[in-house]
């Protein structure tokens, strides 16, 4: 049987009951745009980047974002991912709306309720596998003693296969292990949301199927993840796909035909073994 | 709340960056280290001429003759002779805080005695001036008050006269000609070294100063009068009651100018310090200079990994970094630097100057003071110099610093 690469150790996520009372609760919208706009100003020119876009994400859902380059997918993801506010309308994530928050206010919002992880990693150099895990605990409302940091990033680390290279820097990992790396990161402040930005747009096809059954199995223990691609064969790992282009909603379908990295391994270990033969 | 784990963040990513760190420190180390040596050496000099003023005495006010004009050439100080002994004796009698007085008549003559001879200054003092001077007999004893009254025939020598006139030869009770008249040598005075100016102050004869005017320099009139006060604080007060007691004597009307100077010690030390502080301040600001290039150093290395950590500054501030703990990152990072460097530099410092003063003789005095001033000034430079990159780093947009190449 195909494992990824030792990811077969079940994801404890804290607070795991709590949030499924809370999904009852809250009725199951996690995110909320309501006709959100972006325009760029670049001197005397305004380029509108999102014009319009209304959008629903229910907790536990699993979209990707699709559009070609200029479509306003990475603008609309800098929204999401609260490092923008929107020029007009009104963005409600877990009920809370952020659109109007200040610059640290948002950053305590990324803090607390998203989980990044970005096409080229974004790991810090020179620095272990559990530090670069650690770091948005360090900038939390909890203090934590250096043996609690230490004990959460390893415990995550451990839920995405990398238990033993705690120690590992970046540039001892392959990219697989580093984008793992990074997810780890993201999920290690139980996050409402895991932004995903191209997270398979650096890795080979292999390690890129890896990447999504991760993200499979993260989102069947009831994550929600938002993900960005240009790829449709990625896009079909998720259950939903929106569609942009000039800054528009052009699409939002159901995926038909759901891949499943467990079967897409399989058949590419299969299919090389019969080359071989 | 944050501050514990901001220091964290700072720690490691100094750690991560070991060679660099450690050569932005030697900027440092390399400037604390020179303050410390520099102020240390410039200190020590002064300290040096502050011992050679003090063995001029302590508290001690001079009064010096004025300058008279005749026929239009004027004599400078002390050329007008406008210094009685009744001066000395009024000043002695109605100044309270006055403990010694000396009155001084200078001059020069050939000496000689058996088949040497030899040409030096002939003091006429009286016996108050070695309590003045601090001045002790290695052997025999000084001139008395009787001696000064009677204008004997007596003198002390000082111990490079003793060395040039009578050789390996005790002096003491023998007979030294002075302008040809003999006078006995009562007692040789124990060596006091260089003056300030550079003069050998034991090339000297010391005696009764009845007996210089009326045997060597002839006249009636005293060049200086030598006056010891008993504190430092009495110093100002007594100058002004000398000034006036002097001013009545002599029937100086008011507005019209003194004919003769009062100087304290103080004054002359001052002078005479001037100068070994200019050396001190000089030293001090080239060590300075050095000190701020090693700031410079951080500012550089600081901006420059600022924009080498663009992308991280962006992964901090994505997952919840705010702009402030960006900030206290980077100055933390520039002040542990500072002061760590500043510590080292400290060490060097002590260290050169030891070396520098066993090897070239030069006197240091590192005080504690200078070391926590040098300490709190290298601090200062890492938050001074660490404040604008670290400024630049807070401000990043987390967008662009994410899409940083």
């Amino acid at each position: 049987m195909p494992t990824f690469g030792g990811f077969a150790a079940p994801i404890t996520i804290e607070q795991g009951t709590a949030r499924s009372t809370l999904l009852v609760m809250n009725n199951g919208t996690v995110v909320k745009l309501m006709d959100v706009h972006k325009t760029y100003r670049t001197g005397e020119v305004e380029v509108p980047a999102v014009r319009g876009v209304s959008l629903e994400i229910k907790r536990g859902e699993f979209v990707a974002l699709m559009g070609a380059s200029g479509s306003g997918k990475s603008t609309l993801m800098n929204l999401l991912g609260c490092l923008d506010r929107p020029t007009r309308g009104q963005y409600l994530l877990d009920n809370t709306d952020v659109s109007h928050l200040n610059r640290d206010q948002l950053a305590d919002i990324r803090n607390g309720k998203l989980g990044f992880v970005f096409q080229s990693f974004n790991l810090l150099p020179r620095t272990s596998a559990r530090e670069n895990v650690e770091l948005p605990l360090l900038y939390g409302r909890h203090q934590l003693s250096n043996q609690q940091l230490r004990e959460r990033a390893d415990r995550v680390l451990a839920s995405v296969g990398l238990q033993g290279r705690e120690e590992h820097h970046p540039s001892q990992l392959s990219g697989g292990q580093q984008q793992r790396v990074a997810i780890a990161r993201a999920l290690i402040n139980d996050p409402e949301v895991l932004l995903a930005d191209e997270p398979t747009g650096n890795l080979d096809s292999r390690t890129s199927i890896e990447i999504m059954g991760i993200f499979q199995e993260l989102n069947g223990r009831g994550i929600t993840i938002v993900m960005v691609t240009h790829e449709s064969d990625i896009a079909a790992y998720a259950q939903r796909n929106v569609v942009l282009r000039d800054g528009l909603v052009l699409n939002d379908f159901a995926v038909a035909e759901r891949r499943n990295a467990v079967v897409e391994m399989e058949r590419l270990t299969t299919s090389a073994r019969d080359e071989r033969e | 709340m944050r501050v514990g784990s901001t220091f964290n963040v700072a720690f490691r990513a100094l750690r991560r960056n070991k060679l660099r760190s450690a050569l932005t420190a030697l900027g440092i180390i390399i400037g604390v280290g020179a303050v410390i040596a520099m102020v240390g050496i410039g200190s020590g000099a002064k300290a040096q001429v502050e011992a050679q003023i003090a063995s001029l005495g302590q508290n001690v006010i001079v009064i010096s003759s004025g300058s008279t004009t005749s026929s239009g050439i004027r004599t400078g100080w002390g050329g007008a002779g406008t210094l009685k002994i009744e001066d000395a004796e009024a000043i002695r009698r109605e100044v309270p805080s006055v403990t010694a007085v000396s009155e001084e008549v200078p001059s020069t003559a050939q000496i000689a005695a058996g088949n040497q001879n030899w040409f030096t200054r002939v003091m006429g003092e009286s016996p108050d001036y070695f309590d003045i001077r601090q001045w002790l007999l290695a052997e025999g004893a000084p001139f008395t008050a009787q001696d000064v009254r009677s204008a004997n025939k007596v003198c002390v020598i000082g111990q490079t006269t003793a060395t040039q006139v009578f050789g390996n030869d005790d002096p003491v009770g023998q007979t030294l000609r002075i302008k040809n008249v003999p006078f006995i040598v009562s007692g040789v005075l124990t060596p006091k070294g260089l003056s300030i100016q550079g003069t050998d102050q034991d090339d000297v004869v010391v005696m009764p100063y009845t007996s210089a005017m009326k045997r060597v320099a002839g006249g009636t009139t005293l060049r200086n009068i030598n006056v010891q006060v008993a504190n430092a604080t009495d110093l100002e007060p007594a100058q002004q009651q000398i000034t006036s007691l002097l001013r009545q004597r002599h029937n100086i009307r008011a507005g019209r100018d003194d004919d003769f100077t009062v100087r304290n010690q103080q004054e002359i030390a001052e002078a005479a310090t001037a100068t070994a502080d200019v050396m001190a301040g000089l030293l001090g600001a080239i060590a300075g200079v050095s000190l701020v290039v090693g700031g410079i150093g951080i500012m550089n290395i600081m901006l420059v990994s600022v924009t080498e950590r663009t992308r991280e500054i962006g992964t901090r501030m994505a997952v919840g970094a705010h702009g402030r703990d960006i900030l206290t990152q980077f100055l933390i990072e520039a002040v542990s630097l500072s002061s760590v460097g500043g510590l080292l530099g400290i060490i060097l410092g002590i260290v050169a100057s030891k070396i520098l003063s066993a090897i070239k003789h030069w006197p240091s005095l590192i005080s504690p003071g200078s070391i926590v001033l040098a300490f709190l000034f290298s601090a200062a430079v890492g938050i001074f110099f660490g404040f604008y990159p670290a400024r630049k780093a807070a401000a990043l947009d987390p967008i662009e610093a994410l899409r940083y190449e």
